[in-house]
């Protein structure tokens, strides 16, 4: 029980006669990193907003730290961070003294000090007196992240943390996520669009499309258990499906195109058939897995 | 922690430079006025007391530092209510139109102590404009042309009221004075409440003012039951204290029904901000 950081249990939420956020429900436990994945206006940033008690959901309950997050919003709020969609700030003032705002009504008693520490940690150190109004984007996602650690949160919470970025900036920020997690023990929900960047960073997720829960589970056995399609450019392509085909019934061909060929396959064979080929005496000039999580993701959501 | 939030939005309105818009008016606009009574201010005089010159003289300084400043009150009361909701009708708005709302709400902070340090910034920076006018009108106005009897025309007739006993009349008026943009900063931050952006309640609260004093002032009879509730109504009370015999009475119900507008427009504010799904 103490192990369950959040608790959504069939949320709901309606704007008007839309239906934003469906029956939707998903446990976080500490220490996770769990991603929610979704499309664009799946409904991610809806539940997160119930999540912190921006919008009052219609149906369902929240519970976080085992407290129900509408009667218990003070302490509960007190042990979160979070930047929800994007951070903003004060433009007309300086990046230090956004902090001190946030921080003063965050029940902490972060100093000057911890300021100066947390721009240094994020990567803005020499910029605490410049106007937020001169920032790029990434400078201010970076001063969001500042702004969501400075009072030491047991759960963090990010919705879409990475866009906008530039690929250096996403690279810190997704080490800095697995910073959180194994070196401060901190359980994180990482809200994002991109399957790819949850396959790296979480560990379990949950997929949600048109406001309703698709699949929940740990990231490794949701991604990993699917087909693979992989594309073998070799010498003889017409050699290679007769080989497949004698030793290698389960794989199926779904392509032969010039010197290529597209097969369906189990992850779990590549290493035999590349032995196979290699014996039977076949120039492989590439093998490459042709998996995309966005098939996957599509593949979910269309079942 | 309303305390906090009440300092925090006390260094937000200090470093908005809009803040300083309604000050920099108010600077330019007296100066204006002081500069021009200075300048022609006598025939000006002239023309308001020639009326009265075949039952009464008028000896000694009439264009006294008091008269001044209450011309320049009489002037720019009216006008005041916008450089307030200026600042007042953004706090909550301008918030949500930034983004920032979204990241106060997700604090350790009710609503209701978000929304109340909202309330009392808002006052500390209509207070500031209320005696940033009464500096320049009543100050400098008295270091320019000297101080003497106050000479005020009203309804009744005349009036002259003794040098001394002329500045707690100014400390009532201002104080009331102080208590309508009161309302209006009221006014504004409860409209900011139901908006995304900045110049919506700032808009509207104008149109309101507007709208109530038409109704004030036309002499229509089916407005006569609604008129002595508008606020508007009273935003001229200050003018009371400048009355001899003074109408407490009068002045008592002026305070009451701004109070009363004041509290509704909190009480109004409080349940649509607690209630309010932050989407912006």
């Amino acid at each position: 029980m103490d192990d369950k950081i959040i608790e959504v249990n069939k949320l709901s939420k309606y704007f008007g006669t839309f239906e934003a956020v469906k029956d939707v429900s998903f446990t976080v436990n500490k220490g996770d990193v769990f991603g929610f994945h979704g499309a664009n206006g799946a409904g991610k940033s809806t539940t997160i907003r119930c999540i912190l008690s921006l919008i009052t959901p219609n149906n369902g309950d929240v519970k976080i730290f085992g407290e129900s997050i509408s009667t218990n919003r003070f302490e509960i709020l007190k042990r979160v961070g979070s930047i929800i969609e994007k951070p903003d700030f004060y433009k007309y003032l300086s990046a230090e003294r956004n902090l001190e705002i946030f921080a003063r009504i965050s029940g902490s008693d972060s100093t000057k000090k911890d300021i100066y520490k947390m721009l240094d940690f994020v990567g803005l150190n020499g910029r605490e007196k410049d106007k937020v109004a001169g920032f790029s984007h990434g400078m201010k996602q970076r001063l969001g992240i500042a702004q969501t650690l400075l009072h030491n949160p047991d759960l963090i919470i990010l919705d879409e943390p990475t866009t906008g970025l530039d690929p250096q900036g996403i690279i810190d920020i997704r080490n800095l996520i697995l910073e959180l997690k194994n070196q401060h023990n901190k359980t994180v929900l990482l809200s994002s669009h991109q399957l790819s960047e949850i396959e790296i960073i979480a560990n379990r997720m949950l997929i949600i499309n048109k406001g309703k829960s698709i699949i929940e589970g740990e990231v490794s056995k949701l991604l990993n258990a699917e087909e693979l399609i992989v594309n073998i450019e070799v010498d003889n392509p017409e050699k290679c499906v007769l080989l497949i085909s004698e030793h290698f019934p389960a794989i199926h061909i779904q392509e032969i195109k010039n010197n290529q060929l597209l097969i369906a396959t189990d992850k779990n064979v590549i290493p035999d058939l590349t032995k196979a080929l290699v014996a039977g005496e076949i120039q492989i000039f590439a093998i490459e897995s042709k998996r995309k999580l966005e098939d996957f993701f599509i593949k979910i959501i269309s079942n | 922690m309303l305390l906090k939030s009440t300092y925090n939005e006390f260094i937000k309105i200090a470093a908005k430079p809009r803040s300083y818009l309604g000050l920099g008016a108010i600077t330019i606009l007296v100066g204006v006025i002081l500069f021009a009574l200075k300048a022609d201010g006598m025939s000006f005089i002239e023309f308001v007391t020639s009326s009265f010159e075949q039952t009464l003289s008028f000896e000694g300084n009439i264009l006294n530092g008091n008269l001044v400043a209450f011309i320049i009150l009489q002037m720019l009361v009216i006008h005041i209510p916008l450089l307030v909701a200026l600042v007042t009708g953004d706090l909550v708005s301008g918030e949500a139109a930034m983004g920032t709302i979204r990241m106060l709400a997700t604090k350790p902070i009710s609503r209701t102590s978000l929304l109340l340090s909202k309330f009392i910034a808002g006052g500390a920076y209509t207070l500031l404009i209320v005696v940033w006018l009464g500096i320049m009108a009543v100050v400098v106005g008295k270091f320019l042309f000297g101080s003497g009897d106050l000479m005020v025309l009203n309804s009744d007739g005349l009036v002259i009221l003794q040098e001394a006993d002329i500045n707690w009349r100014y400390f009532g008026g201002f104080t009331v004075a102080f208590l309508a943009m009161l309302t209006v900063s009221s006014l504004s931050i409860c409209l900011s409440c139901f908006s995304d952006n900045s110049i919506g309640p700032i808009v509207t609260t104008m149109a309101i003012i507007i709208l109530f004093i038409i109704i004030g002032t036309l002499d229509v009879s089916i407005f006569d039951n609604v008129r002595p509730f508008l606020f508007t109504t009273h935003m001229a009370a200050w003018r009371s204290f400048f009355e001899d015999p003074l109408p407490v009475a009068d002045i008592r119900n002026s305070i009451v029904i701004l109070l009363i507008h004041n509290l509704v427009f909190v009480f109004i504010s409080l349940y649509k901000f607690n209630r309010k799904d932050i989407t912006s």
